[in-house]
């Protein structure tokens, strides 16, 4: 089962659901938990864990051998700009790469080998109950859905069902986001009761639609802001399956990269009705 | 003599930490000096604060998306054989094109013996010129539900901005920045004179308060840190500006935890005008701070 959490906005309480969903569930089920927020990965602080291993991902990426015919094929083909032809010299701008091959399988000399580059780092961990993989993108490195992608391939491989598989995803509603719901037999998206909420919430919910992705709602934050959510949802035929109190001291154990199911009752309730309904769910990936 | 535009963009590193209402503070105690630009395009949400007034819609297209012609597609599968991206599939005894995974590389189309393939400009969403309710200009966008290259118009709303903050002689660019430390934060970025970096006390602020403080120094821009609800972890905020002091970013204030950010929000207003006595007076200090720090770097130069 692949479940994913995502949300429109971010600072809505992705990680802290993720990680408290995947510690709670890993005390009765098989789980593994990702972080796939490569830009901004965050689980890890709140999950202890012995690393295992860490592995070095690549892109590939065309390296100049220095011979040029100057057809300046490489040029025209390349739909990012990421390479310059002047005379028989060539630039080439990795970070603008998306390693699509053209310009290396075209060149008629074979000037443009495609080598691998470091994008980022792949680090799988275990704790005691569960095992946690976490990607993070080279700063300044501006392409995430590479490393997203080489993750969730990875743990598809490594870990067949019935081991629950949750995602942490990043923020937003483009290319990253739809990579990592890409893997996902259900979706759930965290929002808060406020107009922001509401609004990055809505868009989320269209993207998941048009994938075809079945999902749900949880409301952080329960108690702040007013019912447009509660409103939206019922109108919109959206389960909201969960709901998380507002409270200042759950927010204080936030800060201190604590895990709020077993100091707060309400949270671990929230937690409870998640689990319910997941598993009075028909997914496709349940076996 | 005329000023130079400053451009200050306002980023977070994590997302919900207070950036937008923040930076929406910011906007209305600039009043008539400010021109605003919601370069948050993936979650842009200034508008619910601003309710603009859309002066003009523009579709914005960027990338291409690939599309094969099955009248003229022999299934010699060529395309799918070079395409990096599993974006083409077969089909009875043809290929079509999955548009979700398309990166618009046009390597298919270049193979294709039958020239069967044809790249698409995509609209990838809208930018809008408007009027606030406080009658400033502001610019923004919306983009198209799951739509590749946000940085492309993270970079058109930006230009369409500064374009129109030097048309109109305003003397400041105020943006509200994407999340994170990618493509769309490097394109909002780009060009900037000041950064203000909005953070919480929280472990996974700090965390990315380090990530983003790598990205700023690359670019060799000078910085300052609002930390927002710095009551709630002071040893945190203690950490934060111990780093900050390190790192040579300014320390432009601290705001205490409060709910009448949301409060004001729910009724479609900014910190400083629904608690101006409250903690609206933290952002006042906050920008006054801001303003100053700009002026004397503009003297040193």
């Amino acid at each position: 089962m692949n479940i994913v959490i995502a949300s429109g906005k971010g600072g809505t309480g992705k990680t802290t659901l993720a990680t408290n969903l995947a510690s709670y569930l890993a005390l009765k089920h098989q789980v593994i938990l990702s972080d796939l927020d490569v830009e901004e990965p965050n689980s890890a602080l709140f999950i202890n864990g012995e690393q295992k291993r860490q592995t070095e991902k690549f892109k590939m990426i065309p390296k100049w051998n220095g011979e040029c015919t100057a057809c300046g094929i490489c040029q025209e083909v390349c739909a990012y700009n990421a390479i310059l032809q002047l005379g028989t010299h060539i630039i080439l701008h990795a970070q603008l790469c998306h390693s699509c091959y053209a310009c290396s399988e075209l060149c008629p000399i074979d000037a443009l080998p495609m080598e691998p580059v470091q994008m980022g780092l792949m680090t799988e961990l275990k704790t005691p109950v569960m095992d946690f993989i976490e990607s993070k993108l080279n700063v300044g490195e501006e392409q995430a859905v590479p490393l997203i992608k080489e993750t969730t391939d990875f743990i598809q491989e490594q870990y067949a069902d019935p081991v629950i598989k949750i995602y942490d995803a990043p923020p937003g509603t483009s290319c990253p986001v739809i990579e990592a719901v890409k893997t996902a037999d259900y979706v759930i998206l965290i929002t808060e009761p406020t107009p922001f909420g509401l609004h990055d919430m809505s868009l989320m919910v269209g993207v998941v639609r048009d994938m075809g992705k079945p999902f749900g709602v949880v409301i952080n934050r329960y108690g702040i802001g007013n019912d447009d959510v509660l409103d939206y949802c019922k109108k919109e035929n959206i389960d909201v399956i969960a709901r998380i109190p507002n409270e200042r001291e759950i927010a204080e154990t936030y800060s201190r990269g604590e895990l709020l199911f077993e100091k707060f009752p309400a949270v671990k309730s929230a937690l409870q009705d998640i689990e319910r309904h997941l598993f009075s769910l028909d997914l496709g990936g349940k076996s | 003599m005329r000023k130079k535009l400053k451009e200050i963009v306002v980023i977070s590193g994590k997302g919900g930490t207070g950036k937008t209402s923040i930076a929406a503070s910011f906007a209305v105690l600039g009043g008539s000096d400010v021109v605003l630009a919601d370069c948050d395009v993936d979650a842009a949400d200034m508008h619910l604060l601003m309710q603009p007034d859309v002066q003009k819609s523009e579709a914005f297209f960027s990338g291409a998306i690939a599309k094969i012609d099955p009248d003229l597609c022999t299934g010699c599968g060529l395309c799918a054989e070079v395409c990096r991206f599993d974006a083409i599939f077969e089909q009875g005894d043809k290929y079509v094109i999955e548009p979700i995974n398309c990166e618009g590389c046009g390597y298919g189309p270049r193979v294709c013996p039958e020239a069967a393939i044809d790249m698409f400009d995509a609209n990838v969403g809208d930018w809008y010129k408007s009027t606030s309710r406080l009658g400033t200009s502001l610019i923004h966008a919306k983009l198209g539900i799951g739509a590749d290259n946000s940085g492309k118009l993270v970079t058109k709303v930006k230009d369409e901005a500064k374009r129109l903050a030097v048309a109109e002689d305003k003397p400041i660019l105020l943006v509200d920045g994407p999340p994170g430390v990618g493509c769309p934060v490097v394109a909002a970025l780009a060009g900037a004179d000041y950064v203000i970096i909005v953070i919480e006390p929280t472990v996974s602020g700090i965390h990315d308060l380090k990530r983003v403080q790598e990205l700023i120094a690359k670019f060799r821009i000078n910085s300052g840190c609002i930390i927002n609800k710095f009551d709630i972890n002071h040893d945190v905020t203690a950490e934060i500006k111990e780093f900050i002091r390190d790192t040579g970013i300014d320390h432009i204030s601290d705001i205490p935890y409060d709910v009448s950010f949301t409060e004001a929000m729910t009724v479609g207003k900014t910190i400083v005008e629904y608690s101006p006595n409250g903690t609206g007076q933290y952002l006042s200090a906050s920008w006054h701070k801001i303003k100053q720090l700009l002026q004397l770097e503009s003297e040193e130069k």
